[in-house]
């Protein structure tokens, strides 16, 4: 079973990164577009058969993965994957 | 793997011309197997054998009353006395920094840190000589950026100060960029280890990070010229991990005490296989190795990518016999792996085995010493010749020194070195951005001087005296510190060898390093050579980066290259005779550059060093700057621009030189110094004692910079804002 | 006094920190390594600065799972002074004993040179024994020094006086030139409610010899160690 895990910066909170790759979308004319949040990425391979994985990946998240002052989750789980 | 028959394809896309397979033939005896082949490949390729250069190493000066080790080992090592020595090379990582410009300058960082603490030193300074491209040329941006970046990544993390070093930018490096790397590491006598295996049956063992399948082939890679392919050989490019090399130094050091370790390599160039061949030569010995045991990140590896991975941040380590589990337990500590993969054998052969099987079986020195030598034809390099002969004259001296003084060339290096911690260890007296660092020594008074320097222009015009120059420019930035030159480390970066000019432009770099060193009695300890700097025919210009190290009795942060005091009076120290051939002035005004080199005087050089050295020792002057590109006028901006707002008033005059050559001559052994007034006369009596030219040229200023001579009269803000914004405008 | 400097793996300033507090103000050090439970009999904690973990995932975010972290929490929880230096402060924030975030610099860039801070009026320990109006030269040397923390934090921060450090000019002025990362309200460093845990991006030990021609650090430093 795989999780898919997205971490962004929070909406109310600057990102200098995001803000560095819309001034350059900008710049290189994609015009249409009105903001970038940039975040990270996880793929996270549990055990099959693991019991509440959606509480799992969701602990993992909030102490570990995702800094709960200025960054947000969320996720998705692939059943079938390996 | 099945067994694999050797085609004349597959020894030429292993880089070995034919005469070299037959050579390998009749020193083996047989036919290598697939993994012998690629051994053979890597270790006889122009990287590891220096097959081309080796010939001429002879011109060096290696030895001296400090030296206790020169070329030939992982790293230098001089003694500075007080059962203290350093130890440091320079390395360069030019080919894979062009291609991948971040991971490539980053893993060059790392991999001239592991050869000095491979020997026992803790690095505690890295210097980096930058040749980039043309400001304006669309690649110029990306590559630096993407270097900086890498270097910063890697060393910031490692904790060790880049404190120092060179930005230089020119269309001859649109093809291929220059990274050389500079460490410097710090030990006492008893605590230095060598890349050597002895002791028949005591364990071999690999310690650090996983190996992979990348920089497969790095090694051929840097020994052949670029054509339009190279963007494709990305995957052969290495990847960083400096925190993995951070704890690797410590577990390192940390082992290092325990007195169980016998020799320590760190697996660079080649892997595994330069590793193992080269302990086993430096200890006249064999091991054995099986290669099942190496701990690997990908699944089902060949031996023959085990063999020649060139996976960073590991190191091949003998031990002695009966005390594995100290070692172990160093680096389990650390959280690095650690296996015994193999031991010391007697016979001086290299067995390899992969699950049982034999894949490689060897003798050493064929494989370590037998790459053939070669004495290339050597040619004359066609003179440049002015693309813009004639360009309109220019009318306002003052415009034309702040628009020339505005070009990246000169501006503000702070933009890249602020990215590097210069810093950390809290050694660091005198900062980037001075003629040279001035480090405090950790356990006592007197402190290290750091410099990288050549002019490439200069070397292109006249190779030997071009060489000769960038020697004696290094030893005047350290005597503009107040240090007295301890030794030297180089990295000749050259064209394609097999181009008889380019072979010919290094044999003269060579003999003119060779008798600049001997000159000077500074001893060559390290060094590294980059031939096939070539893309598409185009060469660059000859450029053999001299790094050298001083020692300081007193280290001291108040003398650097800054106006200090309105009221100081302003000196030139040596001869100024208006030369721009080869000066940044003369690319700046004709598009490039040409014309010959006047007759270099060494004994003059020397005694104005002394000079400088003495006046500074003695306090008796309050800054001193190292006069080179751009000349006198530019010399003067840079102390104005570094000081707080501090401009200058020059009241001599151009005296039988046009106004040009008077500005911006590029004339060697020519130190600018300012000092108080009191001590004019005592300075004065220094120069004449020594029979150096002495010329009061003005005084320190509030404000702006004037030399009515020539009718310049800038603002320091003015100034101060094309300075800021030279580099800046490339980078940002 | 002694001291204990908890080495992370990745730690790069517990030398400096060391030298610093040792040889230049005559304190006594001790090294604990990240993986004890217990903390050795010391008068205060330091987490000095570097790349624990290589700031992989976040600066910080690793290093507060250390053992060693608990024993830290327990100590500060009794009433005890611990002082991070930037990826120390980084690690106090991660592990909660802190308020706020440290993010990315406003330029992306790594920046490395020095700055003024002041300390102004504050609750931090320290700041009783400084001059709450002169500006301090004092390096920083960091990817991730941008403060951040949500308004009401922020409010909080303010209200109980635990900004401990902000950035200024060289003449004690606030202003957004002075700013070199783009923290809120030039936030250079805070402290707990009780002023005892103090974490901050400059790195005092960096400007702390004669021998570097820069010693405002030493003051800081000096008065740390005589808050206890």
């Amino acid at each position: 079973m795989r999780a898919k895990i997205a971490i962004t910066i929070k909406p109310d909170v600057l990102d200098p990164q995001g803000k560095a790759v819309l001034h350059a979308l900008h710049d290189l004319g994609f015009s249409a577009v009105a903001d970038v949040r940039v975040g990270k990425y996880f793929e996270v391979e549990l055990e099959a058969g693991t019991a509440e994985p959606e509480a799992a990946i969701a602990q993992m998240c909030e102490k570990l993965l995702a800094n709960p002052v200025v960054e947000s989750y969320h996720f998705t789980l692939d059943e079938g994957a390996r | 793997m099945a067994p694999e028959t050797i085609t004349p394809a597959l020894i030429e896309d292993h880089g070995l011309t034919p005469d070299e397979y037959q050579q390998i033939l009749a020193a083996i005896g047989e036919e290598p197997t697939l993994s012998e082949l690629g051994i053979f490949s890597v270790m006889w390729s122009e990287h590891c054998s220096y097959k081309s250069s080796r010939a001429y190493f002879k011109h060096f000066p290696t030895k001296g009353p400090r030296v206790l080790q020169g070329p030939g080992e992982n790293a230098g090592i001089i003694d500075i006395g007080e059962g203290l020595c350093v130890v440091f090379k320079m390395e360069s990582h030019n080919h894979p920094s062009f291609i991948e410009p971040f991971q490539g300058a980053a893993t060059g960082v790392g991999g001239i840190m592991r050869d000095i603490f491979t020997m026992g030193a803790r690095p505690i300074a890295s210097l980096n000589s930058l040749h980039f491209g043309a400001p304006e040329h669309p690649r110029t941006k990306y590559l630096v950026n993407g270097v900086v970046r890498g270097i910063a990544h890697y060393g910031n993390c490692m904790g060790v100060p880049m404190v120092g070093g060179e930005v230089h930018f020119d269309a001859c490096y649109n093809g291929n960029i220059l990274v050389n790397a500079f460490c410097l590491g710090i030990a006492r006598h008893d605590e230095i280890f060598k890349g050597k295996a002895t002791g028949l049956g005591n364990p071999v063992i690999y310690v650090g990070s996983k190996t992979g399948r990348d920089g497969i082939h790095g090694a051929t890679m840097a020994s052949e010229a670029f054509d339009d392919a190279a963007q494709e050989r990305r995957p052969t490019v290495q990847v960083g991990d400096p925190f993995t090399e951070k704890l690797l130094l410590e577990a390192c050091l940390e082992v290092m005490r325990t007195g169980a370790v016998v020799g320590i390599q760190d697996m660079g160039a080649a892997g595994l296989t330069c590793s193992t061949f080269e302990m086993a030569s430096r200890g006249g010995t064999g091991m054995e190795i099986e290669l099942g045991r190496v701990p690997t990140r990908a699944a089902k590896m060949s031996a023959y990518e085990i063999l020649l991975s060139e996976s960073q941040e590991r190191m091949l380590l003998v031990a002695a016999k009966g005390r594995e589990d100290e070692v172990l337990a160093v680096f389990q500590k650390w959280d690095l792996d650690a296996v015994v993969i193999g031991h010391v054998t007697d016979g001086e052969r290299v067995r390899i085995r992969h699950h049982g099987e034999t894949v490689v079986d060897l003798p050493v020195h064929p494989v370590c010493d037998g790459a053939p030598i070669y004495e290339r034809p050597q040619g004359q390099m066609q003179p440049p010749t002015l693309p813009n002969p004639h360009p309109e004259p220019i009318h306002d001296a003052n415009r034309a020194l702040l628009e020339f003084f505005g070009t990246p060339i000169f501006g503000d290096r702070s933009v890249v070195y602020e990215q590097y911690d210069h810093m950390v260890q809290t050694n660091t007296v005198v900062r980037p951005g001075a003629d040279a660092a001035v480090l405090r020594i950790p356990g006592s008074t007197r402190g290290l001087a750091l410099t990288t320097d050549v002019n490439a222009r200069f070397c292109r015009l006249d190779p030997y005296k071009g060489a000769v120059l960038a020697v004696a420019e290094a030893a005047r930035n350290l005597a503009c510190v107040g240090a007295e030159p301890l030794g030297v480390t180089d990295c000749l970066n050259f064209g394609n060898p097999q181009n008889p000019g380019v072979m010919g432009q290094f044999v003269q770099a060579v003999k003119g390093i060779g008798d600049a060193c001997r000159f000077f009695r500074i001893p060559v300890v390290s060094g590294n050579v980059s031939f096939y700097n070539e893309t598409e025919g185009t060469q660059i210009y000859p450029t053999p980066t001299i790094a050298m190290v001083g020692l300081v009795d007193e280290p001291r942060a108040d003398v650097s290259g800054a106006f200090v005091r309105a009221g100081d009076r302003i000196a030139i120290l040596g001869s100024s005779r208006g030369g721009l051939p080869g000066s940044l002035y003369q690319l700046w005004r004709h598009g490039g550059i040409s014309g010959g080199l006047p007759a270099v005087d060494l004994e003059a050089e020397r005694r104005v060093q002394m000079v400088v050295r003495q006046a500074i020792g003695d306090r008796w002057v309050t800054a001193a700057h190292d006069l080179s590109d751009g000349g006198m006028a530019v010399a003067l901006l840079e102390m104005a621009v570094r000081s707080a707002q501090l401009g200058c008033s020059i009241l001599s005059q151009p005296e039988g030189l046009t106004w040009e050559e008077w500005l911006f001559g590029e004339d060697h052994g020519r130190v600018l110094i300012t000092y108080h007034g009191e001590n004019e006369e005592r300075l004065f009596e220094l120069a004449e004692q020594f029979r150096v030219p002495f010329e009061a040229i003005g005084r320190v200023d509030e404000g702006r910079v004037m030399i009515p001579a020539v009718r310049v009269d800038l603002e320091w803000s003015a100034i101060h804002e094309v300075w800021r914004a030279g580099l800046r405008r490339v980078i940002e | 006094m002694t001291i204990g400097i908890v080495v992370f793996p990745g730690s790069n300033c517990d030398e400096d920190i060391r030298r610093a507090l040792v040889d230049e103000l005559g304190a006594e050090a001790r090294f604990v390594w990240h993986k004890e439970t217990t903390l050795p009999a010391v008068d205060a904690v330091v987490l000095p600065g570097g790349f624990s973990y290589g700031d992989y995932l976040r600066a910080g975010a690793i290093a507060r799972f250390s053992p060693v972290m608990r024993a830290v929490r327990d100590f500060a929880g009794g009433g005890g002074y611990v002082l991070g230096i930037c990826n120390g402060f980084q690690i106090l924030t991660e592990s909660g004993l802190l308020p706020g975030a440290l993010m990315v610099n406003r330029s992306l860039r790594f920046i490395c040179r020095d700055v003024y801070i002041c300390a102004g009026e504050s609750k931090a320990a320290l700041s009783a024994r400084l001059d709450a109006a002169r500006a301090f030269r004092v390096p920083i040397a960091h990817q991730e020094g941008n403060y951040v923390a949500e308004p009401e934090t922020l409010r909080r921060l303010n209200a109980e006086g635990q900004i401990a450090f902000r950035y200024c000019s060289s003449g004690g002025v606030l202003d957004e030139a002075a700013n070199p990362n783009g923290s809120l309200e030039n936030i250079a460093g805070v402290c707990s409610p009780n002023g005892r845990v103090l974490g901050m991006m400059p790195h005092p030990e960096r400007c702390s010899s004669e021998a570097l021609g820069a010693t405002d650090g030493a003051e800081i430093l000096r008065a740390w160690l005589a808050t206890r």
